[in-house]
């Protein structure tokens, strides 16, 4: 018996929130009685091998082979089915990304398993709480099958402590990457010399209060002053004023870093859903009805045009000094 | 061309949903109920494609008798018939791929076009365990579908950008926000579709017998935020993040 941890990593090297969820990982091992073990599926894998191997992991099962070099949710699901039935797994867990969503459900099928999604915390009878409703209420579930498999909140858990090393075993991979009717074409990447989203200490986040995208700027100064991360509400995103991937909220990303500043947003519950969980939250609206107040920790009824410059200028001239 | 649009029933995501007086549920005062935004994204491209290509579009719908509203604003926006599976049991996300396993058994259609996900429940399972029941294809989180020929090319949102992949039909695709704008239904085709052809089954017509393996066992409210302070001026704001909050 054991648990299996899917270790997400970008063209080899690790996403950090994996720590998160081998940590959740680690307490579900912990109530189960038994170890855990990761699986790091691609190609070119090293890297991120190299980055989980002191996590107290009993064992890294590496699927690395030139046939997983494009990812593919169906090629993913098969090694990591095959490697839970190698491993004797009693659990599979994995980040809620866009990549865990999307394949730890076929692997839930494959196993028979149920599965809960975007888990945010472990009870001590090894039920799951989720957010239900755009997290307005929070779920206990029951898994009722042998086997478990769970999408895990990154921002719920800390990173796991560095701990024993693991042994590594490398996988036969068996799998025919043309049997999918499924190709890779291609994969558009947002460049950014921020911090990720879903990493940054802090996040620096506007509504349609910004007006024009020719007005982003003011957001971005901030942003860069701080060394925030920018995030959006998903009517800008939809306005077409900055991509997608910036979206937090119920459909977009959940963070919950150290500071959010909220700029000309009025608060929809889809975009609390997202980023209620942060440290701190910084309201800054004009519109003093705003629910974004209800849940800030400050909150600023003014114009943002004058105020994000204000404070952009005011925390340089801090730093500077 | 034919296209299976699934269609849930789920609460007005405008509405604050509030846990009912004794814990056991969500409090149903004031509810409004409505197809899943995410599900009418998807029932709007099965409609455009139709529109291009030719064809047929059936949505299926699961659920208790009164679900069928819901069923037919999407046949009011122009889809061509509906399948309502009626049952009152709880379902899981795997009962629900299991009943429209057999569905798509029945139907044969090109393509399965499902939100990514119910906003009730944010499970975002069923259609991928469907796609893995049936040996399909999976496209989640689609924000462009272009059908060519006996294949379909489609754009995904993912973490970090957009990714592009190419799936033989029939394959299985899940709409994202950004995949279209759905259009109201006008009075003529609210009226039209009252009469259009709507299969009424159970799950035990289809031979499937749901067996839940997720339970709710129960619901809470969230710990809420406490009240935070408005402040009078920016230069108060820097100061309380560096001094007070120490987050700067």
């Amino acid at each position: 018996m054991s648990v299996l941890i899917l270790v997400e990593h970008k063209k080899g090297s690790l996403v950090k929130a994996s720590l998160n969820v081998i940590n959740a990982a680690s307490k579900m091992a912990a109530q189960m009685g038994c170890g855990y073990n990761l699986a790091v599926i691609g190609s070119g894998v090293g890297a991120a091998v190299a980055a989980v191997k002191n996590v107290g992991a009993t064992k890294i099962y590496v699927a690395d082979d030139a046939k997983l070099s494009n990812y593919l949710d169906e090629s993913w699901a098969d090694v990591l089915t095959a490697i839970a039935k190698a491993s004797g797994a009693k659990a599979v867990v994995g980040l809620a990304s866009t990549q865990g969503k999307a394949v730890l459900p076929r692997v839930a099928a494959k196993l028979d398993a149920g599965m809960a999604s975007e888990v945010s915390g472990i009870t001590d009878n090894l039920h799951f709480m989720r957010p239900v409703y755009a997290g307005n209420l929070n779920a206990e579930v029951e898994i009722t099958t042998e086997i478990k498999v769970a999408s895990i909140r990154g921002t719920a858990f800390e990173p796991i402590p560095a701990g024993a090393e693991a042994a590594v075993e490398n996988v036969a991979v068996s799998i025919d990457p043309n049997a999918y009717r499924k190709k890779f074409v291609k994969m558009d990447e947002v460049v950014s010399d921020r911090p990720p989203l879903t990493e940054a200490r802090i996040v620096v986040s506007f509504g349609r209060g910004i007006k024009a995208k020719e007005n982003i700027p003011i957001v971005e100064r901030l942003a860069d002053t701080l060394k925030a991360a920018i995030g959006a509400t998903r009517v800008v995103v939809d306005a077409g004023m900055i991509h997608n991937d910036y979206q937090v909220g119920q459909t977009g990303k959940v963070v919950a870093p150290d500071l959010y500043i909220a700029i000309g947003m009025s608060g929809a519950i889809q975009h609390l859903a997202g980023m209620k969980d942060s440290k701190v939250i910084v309201a800054i609206n004009k519109d003093e009805e705003a629910p974004i107040f209800q849940v800030a920790d400050y909150g600023i009824v003014a114009d943002l045009f004058q105020a994000v410059p204000e404070m952009t200028d005011k925390i340089q001239a801090i730093k500077n000094a | 061309m034919k296209i299976l649009v699934t269609c849930k029933q789920v609460p007005d995501p405008e509405i604050k949903i509030k846990l009912n007086a004794d814990g056991s549920g969500i409090s149903t005062d004031g509810l409004k109920f409505v197809v899943n935004p995410f599900d009418e994204i998807a029932n709007e491209e099965a409609l455009r494609i139709k529109e291009k290509l030719g064809g047929e579009v059936v949505v299926c719908g699961i659920g208790a008798k009164d679900i069928a509203t819901q069923i037919r604003s999407c046949l009011a926006m122009g889809s061509d018939r509906g399948i309502h599976v009626v049952t009152d049991a709880k379902l899981d996300s795997d009962s629900v791929a299991a009943i429209l396993q057999k569905v798509v058994d029945k139907e044969k259609p090109d393509l399965v076009l499902m939100g990514k996900q119910a906003v009730d429940d944010d499970m975002a399972q069923a259609a991928q365990i469907l796609a893995d029941k049936l040996s399909y294809p999976q496209a989640m989180y689609a924000s462009k579908i272009e059908i060519n020929g006996n294949a379909a090319v489609i754009v995904r949102e993912v973490d970090g950008g957009l990714e592009t992949v190419e799936v033989t039909l029939p394959a299985l695709v899940t709409a994202d926000l950004r995949l279209n704008e759905p259009r109201y239904a006008s009075l003529p085709n609210i009226m039209k579709a009252k009469k259009k052809p709507m299969d009424e089954m159970t799950p035990a017509d289809l031979g499937v017998t749901p067996a839940p393996k997720v339970r709710v066992v129960k619901l809470v409210a969230p710990e809420a935020r406490k009240a935070g302070v408005i402040v009078k001026t920016v230069d108060e704001l820097v100061n309380k993040l560096f001094n007070e909050a120490k987050v700067i």
